[in-house]
């Protein structure tokens, strides 16, 4: 085998929530890519045949191009300046990268939001109404022999969340893989999943929460009316089957995605899925779990809660963590027009969020820190090149089941990842505000610790 | 460099009772003597005790960030602002991983263990211990329910067993086995929410019992020598008459180490004829026979009245909590591994089972004969906030105050026990001392902790001597760690890394060979990612196991 | 001006799919992704009844913002009639409002959406061209 030439076994795959670790690549060293991704589904080859090594700017500032440490300072001096920041995105990045974003939005009083607010951050209001009963993906693996997939379409999304994690695979109680499960989906349209469904129900849209209350009406044993269908577009029949199959089953999974999420209802629709989890468990074993997009977002979610105490939306402006979706998120901080500053990192909010918030993404300074050319990237103020995560970066992920992965990056890479970048952001800040800034207003009695 | 002058010393495990002496410190520990130009710190009217430790805790990892996920509500209540130099946080009974680091030295603690974690959660646990300012810390890493140990017991592998069980050890850089409710995950998971609750019960879906997993278990972890036994959490944790599957797991130890943790929720008795719901104390019996038995040693798991949160791979006890209430519930299973129930809740001193509760926990501290095998815990955060360590330390040693606190408590529940009948031991400080620092420390087999003798960690902790100890306990005016001054005249003067302590137990290398199969075709991370590399420690020590210990010196 | 406006309310879903995700990885400011991104699937009754074929060019209007799209059929069974799919992208995100109603989620899918035809049988566009 040529020296020019290397094969990284066990290595992951971050582009979506499944967080694969078995991939094996085969790197061309010369030519700066990776050529196999062996075990990878389509979005994975994807992923790895186009984050090769490319030639491009360092760093750009006002659209010049510069170098690192330029845009680095550059950096550090609109966040010292700024008085109401907000450090978005961060599902794409490592662990140790996202410790830092959260330290200098501690530090300098600003807000730290990421990709979850537009995303299952409806879940995660949710689990904290109604907790959640859930399970490590190994378990339903080997467990689960009733699979209710709903408002996601994993065959485009998740390829593997199928072949790898939930319904063509053996499992220990499950001897002969798909044919001792059952597998349901539940859409308002029928999509390419539902090629591995054995039942299919089509909801009509924004009437998800309705059929959910209704389930958990059937679970609990109370009648439901079968005006139901005229409402849901779902027959009575139908939910009660779905319903007495849940309560008979020996291991269930709800497995549940943005069609809950992003549409009329969104925490309450999340809320009335986990509820259901949970009454399921008076009768039998039954596990809800929210499908994440990217491939570290779950890790963004544990490391904001473990330093704040809260999942993301975090505001430091007082001086300690606070939390208020619709406050603090985003989205909101930028269609009112409140962020005076934002750090984007790994994010694509200028492609992704609504026209309100990208307007006025224009008007502020925006550092962006991405290995790819986005849309954020063009109207930033500073646009810093960074290698990216898993591909040449190592670093901690978080499978959307909470298991940790060490990544093994398999490309050098001549620009510095986002942990460096921010670290450096970090201590220059310091320098600059001379420890963290402390808030001018008192802590009001009885606050403090 | 620095001597300390004037303090009075209470160092039980040196033997030392309030004498005023010097105290030394030199490169991050406690030494014979320093120059006389080294700096002199007055002590005089202070109380000088080594670093509390924390024998069993809830403060890191996986089941411990869904709790703090869970409870915003507890959050805004308690907010952890940052300073010129510490990190801002929340706290509540679930805080966020600076403050809980910060809030433990501000009650002199300087060691705390983490006491229990799945060991596909070890990653997640070091990242936020690296995360958790200023103590020592480190974890028990749950085996009482690993399905290949399982299996292995099963077919009578009992060489592979004990390799398995220290390969886990060091891979995932525990500190020890721990057991939890044993045999009960495989019914939770496998048999529609079931649980076990007889120690010769068969496990679901194996050719085993919870005694055989135990005795194995026990015996695995004495033979590897480590410096601390296993640490169980016995089957029936909350039932009546749960006292006897207690006393029949003690018993299975047979004269080796083992620990039972928060052995409060253990002990409960029942009245005969009638159900759960009027459970006893049975105290008496089990701290006899904890005090007749040098093998064994216990943790108490007080409970204190106020918020709490139950937090405990006991996935069927977590549930069975939360259908007694009416509120949020978590449960997250870990393939092969283990499970977990997270409930928040409160303790009121007018319910019949929770006064009871307070009371055995008290009884049990007052009645035990030997300090250093019943040891200080809350179960943080499930008996009650570590932030609430200091009103117990004075409901032990200040008997008017329990008596006043016992009038306030639903009055049924005090029959019965030896409360009733005027315990009226109060604890010195030098028992204290034992129970918050000198006997953990021991137990955990740490020689250079819990104590004040040359060689020991210089972590130091000085507090103003006060008639009213939980004031006393509540705010030490100085705390040192690693010879460092932390908290100086009240007051946060520097953030620091504390270490991660972990064994490294001997192992047959062949052993990934019979782990590895078992892995690829059940588990669903690869198993050259699974054990966590090195660089997730940070600062760290290892602790040495007994042949280690031998053949190093 | 002449003609017969066929603008229809519909409810369009944004989402991801595979070709979009595959595309993402080459780069959003790239072609592929451009493409993908700007076609909305139209349930292929309603698209003949807009006097549509695949490719035509429509104009979606939200209550805050509009898209000009091209549309794709499909069938029934794939898509109910009154229902649109499209990737998600910049074209998607122009129809979303700031608004999260204190959820800092904006609403995404299941909006209603104004569609009118602009290339196609019966439009000025079509005359024209």
């Amino acid at each position: 085998m040529s020296d020019k030439i290397r094969i990284v076994n066990d290595a992951t795959c971050t582009f979506c929530g499944c967080v694969c670790d078995d991939m094996n690549l085969t790197v061309d060293l010369e030519e700066h890519k990776i050529t196999k991704a062996e075990n990878a589904c389509v979005l994975g080859r994807a992923w790895f045949k186009e984050h090769g090594i490319e030639d491009r700017p360092f760093a750009l500032i006002d659209g010049r191009e510069a170098t690192t440490d330029e845009a680095i300072e550059a950096a550090a001096q609109i966040l010292a300046k700024s008085r109401y920041p907000v450090v978005y995105g961060l599902s794409d990045t490592t662990c140790e990268a996202q410790r830092h974003a959260v330290a200098i939005a501690d530090m300098i009083g600003g807000t730290v939001d990421t990709t979850t607010s537009v995303c299952h951050g409806p879940s995660g209001m949710a689990f904290q109404g109604v907790g959640e009963s859930t399970a490590t993906l190994g378990e339903i693996r080997n467990r689960a022999d009733l699979l209710v997939f709903w408002g996601g379409n994993p065959a485009e999304s998740h390829p593997r969340l199928f072949s790898r994690y939930a319904v063509t695979p053996k499992g220990m109680y499950i001897p002969r893989g798909k044919k001792d499960r059952t597998v349901v989906l539940v859409d308002v349209r029928r999509t390419q999943s539902a090629a591995v469904a054995d039942i299919f129900i089509q909801v009509k849209p924004r009437r998800d929460f309705e059929v959910l209350w209704a389930l958990r009406a059937l679970v609990k044993g109370r009648r439901v009316d079968p005006s139901i269908e005229q409402v849901t577009g779902v027959p009575l029949a139908t939910l009660e089957d779905l319903a007495s199959r849940m309560k008979s089953c020996r291991f269930g999974a709800l497995l549940f995605g943005m069609g809950l999420t992003m549409t009329r209802g969104r925490h309450f629709n999340s809320g009335a899925l986990l509820a259901l989890a949970t009454d399921l468990n008076e009768f039998t074993h039954f596990v809800a779990k929210p499908v994440r997009g990217h491939g570290n977002v779950t890790g963004a979610d544990n490391v904001v809660s473990w330093q704040t105490g809260y999942p993301f939306g975090v505001n430091f402006s007082r001086g300690f963590p606070r939390f208020n979706p619709g406050e603090y998120t985003t989205v909101d901080l930028l269609s009112r027009g409140d962020a005076d500053a934002a750090l984007i990192i790994a994010a694509d909010p200028g492609a992704n969020f609504p026209q309100p918030a990208i307007e006025h993404l224009k008007r502020i300074p925006v550092i962006v820190l991405d290995p790819k050319p986005t849309h954020t990237a063009k109207l930033a103020k500073v646009a810093i090149t960074t290698a990216t995560y898993g591909i040449s970066v190592p670093g901690t992920v978080y499978r959307m089941d909470d298991v940790t992965v060490t990544l093994r990056p398999a490309l050098p890479s001549p620009y510095p990842s986002d942990e460096q970048v921010l670290t450096r952001i970090e201590e220059r800040v310091r320098e600059l505000l001379g420890g963290n800034r402390l808030p001018p207003l008192p802590v009001p009695a009885g606050a403090a610790a | 460099m620095l001597r300390i002058v004037n303090g009075r010393i209470h160092d039980p495990a040196n033997g030392v009772d309030g004498e005023v002496r010097d105290i030394c410190i030199a490169d991050g520990r406690i030494v014979a003597d320093v120059p006389p130009e080294a700096r002199r710190l007055d002590a005089s009217g202070l109380v000088v005790m080594p670093g509390g430790v924390d024998i069993h805790c809830h403060i890191a990892g996986p089941k411990v960030n869904l709790a703090r996920k869970l409870q915003p509500e507890d959050h805004r209540r308690d907010v952890h602002p940052r300073t010129a130099f510490t990190r801002s946080g929340t706290g509540g009974t679930v805080p966020s991983t600076f403050t809980t680091g910060y809030r433990y030295a501000t009650l002199g603690y300087t060691t705390a263990m983490e006491a229990a974690v799945p060991p596909i959660g070890a990653r997640h646990t070091l990242e936020e211990f690296h995360d958790t300012p200023v103590i020592d810390k480190g974890f028990y890493v749950l085996m009482g329910n690993n399905v290949l140990l399982y299996r292995l017991l099963e077919q009578g592998r009992h060489d592979e067993f004990r390799n398995a069980l220290a390969w886990w050890l060091s891979a995932t850089k525990a500190y020890t086995a721990k057991l939890v409710n044993p045999g009960g995950d495989e019914a939770w998971k496998g048999r529609r929410n079931a649980n076990i609750t007889r120690l010769d019960e068969k496990i679901e879906s194996f050719e085993l019992t919870p005694r055989q997993v135990i005795g194995e278990l026990i015996r695995a972890v004495d033979e590897l020598g480590l410096p601390h036994p296993a640490h169980i959490h016995c089957n029936n944790l909350g039932h009546s008459g749960n006292y006897e599957t207690t006393l029949e797991t003690m018993r299975i130890a047979e004269g080796h180490r083992a620990h039972i943790t928060h052995i409060q929720f253990h002990s409960y008795g029942e009245v005969p004829g009638k159900s759960s719901h009027n459970p006893t104390s049975r105290a008496r019996e089990i701290s006899d026979f904890v005090n007749d038995h040098p093998n064994i040693s216990a943790d108490v798991g007080q409970v204190m009245f106020g918020k709490a949160t139950s937090m405990t791979a006991d996935a069927p006890l977590a549930y069975m909590l939360a259908r007694f209430g009416d509120g949020k519930w978590v449960n997250a299973d870990t393939e092969h591994e283990a499970g977990c129930g997270i409930v928040p809740f409160a303790y009121q001193d007018r319910v019949y089972t929770h006064a009871l509760q307070w009371a055995i926990g008290l009884e049990l501290f007052l009645l035990s004969k030997d300090p250093w095998r019943m040891v200080f815990s809350t179960d943080h955060p499930n008996g009650g906030s570590f932030m609430s360590y200091p009103r117990l330390i004075r409901l032990l040693m200040d008997r008017e105050f329990r008596r006043e606190e016992m009038k306030k408590i639903n009055q049924k529940a005090l029959h019965g026990t030896a409360l009733a009948d005027g315990l009226d031991r109060e604890y010195t400080l030098n028992e204290i001392a034992i129970i918050t620092r000198a006997g953990p420390a021991r137990l955990l087999g740490l020689a250079n902790k819990g104590h004040l003798g040359a060689g020991a960690d210089a972590d130091i902790t000085l507090y103003e001597e006060h008639p009213d100890k939980e004031r006393m306990f509540g705010a030490p005016r100085h705390v040192i760690k690693d010879g460092q001054f932390i908290i100086e005249d009240h007051e946060f003067r520097a953030d620091h890394e504390g270490r991660v302590l972990h064994v490294a137990p001997d192992h047959d290398p062949q052993i990934t060979e019979v782990i590895r199969p078992f892995f690829e075709e059940f588990y669903s991370m690869r198993f050259s990612n699974y054990p966590v590399d090195d660089h997730y420690l940070g600062k760290h020590e290892v602790v040495p196991t007994a042949k280690q210990r031998t053949t190093s010196s | 001006m002449e003609g017969i406006s066929l603008a229809e309310t519909m409810i369009l879903i944004g989402g991801r799919s595979s070709k979009q995700g595959t595309s993402l990885c080459a780069g959003k400011l790239g072609s592929e992704y451009m493409d993908v991104s700007s076609t909305v699937e139209m349930n292929a009754e309603d698209m003949a009844r807009l006097g549509l074929k695949d490719n035509d060019r429509v104009r979606l209007r939200s209550a805050t913002g509009e898209a000009i799209v091209r549309c794709k059929a499909k069938p029934a069974k794939e898509l109910p009639p009154g229902l649109l799919f499209i990737a998600y992208g910049p074209h998607s995100s122009a129809l979303m409002t700031g608004d999260t109603a204190g959820s800092g989620m904006p609403l995404s899918k299941n909006l209603d959406v104004e569609v009118e035809p602009i290339d196609g049988n019966n439009t000025e566009g079509s005359r024209a061209g």
